[in-house]
């Protein structure tokens, strides 16, 4: 018998014009929480879908508690004890929770008719056994990001697996629920399960791994004992340079003048914001931070003319403006980076040139006759200047990585020449070295006299990119903080203002390091 | 071990080598038609096989030199692996299909190779690829327009009911004089537009899906086509004595082989080609078929363009119509019962995707064309209607089924 409950050795895998991995093996020991990290593209996903059954791999071997196995499908997959996350979760959003845990293996009275009442005891077991307060009969469609994706974990959990994958568990889960989640975690160690854990939070994997194998475009960089390593020396493994700061330095003063105010704004829906007011200046970063359901996101959108104005006034370069449409926002030179990517950001089946003019089209076109020439120039220069890696204007964005589609969706609205820049959460899911591009191009923006306004649930690049930092709790501003002011813990405690007392009160400091990198 | 079968090619150099191919065809076409077959007494042996293949290396010839201006005005490098070879082998899989049937039916009824036959089937596809072309529209915004086939009958019976000569007995309106014959036909294009107008507001203002708006459209326009058929002292009998004028349109071009709807369905073609690939307009379609939330965010008027998407499908069903009626010389109010899905089944085959945001003009053409050469190529060689829609049905399952292999990655 081995000493790994996995062994991944040598693994080849290609997509026509890339070549996806090459040559990686990975090594896990059983009751063992294994990290898998690396930047976009590097090949994690690609690998875990190998392991999956979901690609299949073109050479290399996959020995499996002592076994080896060929995994042509996800279900052979789960049926040898594997079991995995995805990082999109993809519910089936009318049906209960329970359907959509024991979807496919149902309890079935006499192996015919669905059990229903076996299932719901099923899955109220699984859930006290995870520590969930979620009813079985709850629509998936009605939970929130975060209680959809500890369900996914509790699934995953449902199959008494060898070995879970992880693929981004934490990206929409709240400090507290991250906890929790480690806490599932070390429970399934205990019974001897592995877990591989993909991240890009540094400090959950120096948390919770016992062993970390670095992937860098595609090929193994090395598999090393968390305690032998630092953070630092990761980062640089992952990029394969040094990375000496995170974030730019600042190396121009903003002026005072006001381009943006707002006052007293408050949502049509009478659930999310009221009453926000603030002023943002010229050549300024101003942050927007909160816990998730802070209502940030409907801020900026109403803003942007996407959602309705209950009461309260925008002026723009102190002269006040009405903004119903995006077509409104779009003439006082208002860009949006939207918060969902694939949701509300890319036209997957579109090449990149279409998915860059496609908010300044008018602009190459003659009496709504386009210009290919003039849409791919333009194209090409934005692209260019804010350094897209892609073989050609003509791919299609869905064959790019996500650093990549982040910086088309930033090209497409730096073409409509925006004084205001808003950005939601613009380095989710982007890896390291391609978040200090973004870092830049921010920074460059705001040096040419753009203002910016940046939506972050990440607590460092909030500190470290923002010159002032607004923060909202519960659909209210809770306060401006200067840059001098805006650390970790007065943030949370503007965050958690509204929050219930008990919450509040207690000092958040461990709390803070879950949720943003490292102090 | 990939790297081997990998071969980089410029665009130019293949664009050029599909140019000789294309030229060399066209060459050997010229003389199969013009000095051997002459020489040889081979009409009734080849019958226009010369011209058939000349007209094949035409296309190829002009194709190539289309991309050997793409490759001059942008660089193109293409990486061609085995990969490619297997993938281009998989999107013409069901040109090959085809050309095995042909050959098939070819060898059983050599008189197939006749450019008479070929210009049938080009004629019988105009108004089908019309229709097919409205379709494509409401396809690409993962939507479908399930009224079409009815304002096919709709169009046909507004235009023939005011195109019948003087003396006719059974006149739709016996005291009307001879309008010009642009305003009818006109009037049953508004009537089609004026339908797909409310197709598009059930659409874009109550967010209805296309399939239920367009039904309870399709289930109207039928109502109001029989309402109008049946109006003494028609009293629904088939429309008919044409003037000559109007059935001209459906008619042969005097001194050849080649129908009058061939070149007005080229047009619409073009124009639809245009619309599609050269305008704001046809640019924001793919964008609310590719990711609608998106174009919403990116400031496109979703609203205004579905609206002038289904008008304009309703244009194309509209000209359509009329094309049918002087096509074949009468209209009822049962005209063009089920062409939607034809049409449908067409825009699929060509590789349009019910997803939305994929499918081109080039594609729909094939669809059409597909379905017609089987149509009549079956015809020809006498196999029975109930077998040819089996074949057909066959046909769309196996096009789809590959399209669909295409996009998977394994």
């Amino acid at each position: 018998m081995s000493e790994y409950v996995l062994e991944m050795n040598h693994i080849d895998k290609s997509f026509p014009g890339v070549k996806a991995l090459q040559d990686v093996s990975l090594k896990v020991r059983p009751g063992t929480v294994h990290a898998l990290v690396g930047e976009n593209g590097a090949g994690k996903s690609t690998l875990m879908k190998c392991l999956f059954g979901i690609y299949q791999k073109d050479a290399g071997e996959i020995i499996f508690d002592g076994e080896k196995l060929e995994i042509n499908s996800a279900r052979q997959a789960l049926d040898a004890g594997i079991s995995m996350i995805h990082q999109e979760l993809h519910p089936i959003r009318f049906r209960p929770v329970m359907e959509n845990i024991w979807l496919g293996r149902f309890p079935k009275i006499a192996g015919i008719a669905i059990n229903h009442h076996k299932m719901r005891k099923m899955t109220r077991d699984l859930f006290s056994e995870v520590g969930l307060d979620i009813s079985p009969d709850t629509i998936a469609g009605d939970l929130s990001a975060s209680n959809l994706q500890l369900v996914e974990i509790a699934k995953a959990v449902s199959y008494h697996s060898k070995i879970i994958i992880m693929d981004e568990p934490t990206s929409s889960l709240t400090e507290n629920e991250t906890k929790h989640l480690f806490r599932i975690i070390e429970q399934l160690q205990s019974n001897n399960c592995a877990i591989i854990y993909i991240s890009h939070k540094m400090n959950e994997i120096k948390q919770i791994a016992d062993e970390v194998t670095i992937l860098r475009d595609g090929q193994l960089v090395g598999s090393y004992d968390i305690d032998e390593i630092t953070i630092d020396e990761i980062i640089n493994k992952m990029v394969g340079r040094e990375l000496t700061n995170r974030f730019p330095e600042k190396d121009y003063e903003s002026s005072d003048e006001v381009v943006l105010r707002v006052e007293g704004l408050s949502s049509s829906n009478p659930k999310s914001f009221k009453d926000v007011s603030f002023d943002l200046r010229r050549g300024e970063i101003l942050g927007i931070g909160g816990l998730v359901g802070a209502q940030r996101t409907e801020l900026v959108e109403t803003i942007f003319g996407l959602r309705g104005i209950e009461s309260g006034k925008i002026y723009i370069n102190n002269e006040e403006v009405k903004i119903r449409h995006v077509s409104d926002a779009k003439k006082h030179h208002i860009a949006l980076l939207t918060e969902e990517r694939r949701a509300t950001g890319i036209f997957p089946v579109l090449p990149i040139t279409d998915n860059t003019v496609i908010a300044n089209a008018k602009k190459y076109s003659k009496m709504g006759v386009i210009s290919s020439v003039k849409r791919h120039r333009a194209s090409l220069e934005s692209n260019t200047r804010l350094a897209t890696k892609t073989p050609s204007m003509a791919t299609l964005i869905q064959d790019l990585s996500g650093g990549n589609q982040q910086k088309v969706l930033l090209a497409r609205w730096l073409l409509t020449e925006p004084e205001i820049l808003i950005l939601d959460e613009p380095t989710r899911g982007i890896d390291v070295g391609a978040k200090y591009e973004i870092y830049l191009i921010m920074q460059e923006l705001a040096k040419q006299g753009k203002s910016i306004i940046m939506i972050s649930s990440e607590m460092p690049e909030l500190i470290g990119m923002s010159d002032r930092v607004l923060v909202m709790c519960e659909g209210r501003k809770t306060g401006i903080l200067e840059k001098e002011e805006a650390t970790q813990v007065s943030i949370m405690n503007l965050a958690t203002k509204f929050m219930d007392k008990t919450k509040a009160d207690e000092p958040d400091v461990e709390k803070m390091t879950d949720l943003g990198l490292e102090v | 071990m990939a790297e081997n079968n990998k071969k980089i090619l410029n665009l130019r150099k293949v664009s050029l080598m599909q140019g000789s191919v294309g030229l060399v065809l066209l060459l050997i076409g010229i003389l199969l038609q013009i000095v051997i077959r002459p020489a040889f007494h081979l009409e009734k042996t080849i019958y226009d096989l010369g011209s058939i293949i000349a007209i094949i290396g035409g296309f190829i010839l002009l194709k190539a030199i289309f991309g050997l201006i793409q490759s001059i005005k942008r660089n193109r490098e293409m990486v061609y692996t085995k990969e490619h070879i297997k993938q281009l082998l998989m999107n013409n899989a069901i040109f090959m299909v085809l050309g095995i049937l042909i050959i098939g039916i070819i060898f059983i009824r050599p008189d197939f190779m006749q450019m008479k036959v070929v210009w049938n089937v080009l004629s019988q596809a105009s108004t089908k690829l019309i229709l097919a072309l409205g379709v494509c529209f409401t396809l690409l915004i993962a939507g479908t327009d399930l009224s079409a086939g009815r304002m096919v009958g709709l169009s046909a019976v507004i235009s023939a009911s005011m195109l019948q000569t003087m003396s006719y007995s059974g006149r739709f309106f016996p005291d009307m004089g001879l309008p010009p014959l642009i305003w009818p036909i006109l009037l049953a294009i508004l009537a089609c537009m004026a339908f797909g107008l409310l197709n598009g507001f059930l659409v874009a203002k109550f967010d209805m899906h296309p399939f239920i708006a367009t039904l309870a459209v399709q289930v109207m326009v039928y109502g109001v086509v029989s309402l109008y058929f049946d109006m003494p002292p028609n009293n629904s009998q088939p429309l008919g004595g044409f003037r000559e004028d109007f059935l001209a349109i459906g008619q042969k071009i005097p001194g050849t082989d080649i129908s009058r709807l061939i070149p007005i369905a080229m047009l619409v073609t073009l124009i639809v080609w245009f619309i599609l690939n050269k305008t704001n307009f046809g640019k924001n379609i793919y964008a609310i078929g590719g990711n609608r939330e998106a174009a919403v965010v990116s400031g496109v008027n979703v609203f205004r363009t579905i609206l002038v998407i289904f008008v304009l499908a309703g244009a194309l069903y509209g000209i359509a119509g009329v094309l049918e009626a002087a096509r074949t010389a009468g209209a009822t109010n049962n005209y063009g019962l089920g062409y939607e899905l034809d049409a449908i089944a067409a825009c699929v085959v060509g590789g349009v995707s019910l997803n939305g945001g994929v499918g081109t003009v080039a594609g729909i053409i094939s669809g059409v064309l597909i379905f017609q050469v089987i149509q009549v190529g079956l015809q020809f060689i006498g196999i029975s209607p109930m077998w040819q829609q089996i074949i057909k049905g066959v046909i769309i399952a196996v096009a789809v089924a590959i399209d669909m292999a295409k996009y998977k990655r394994k």
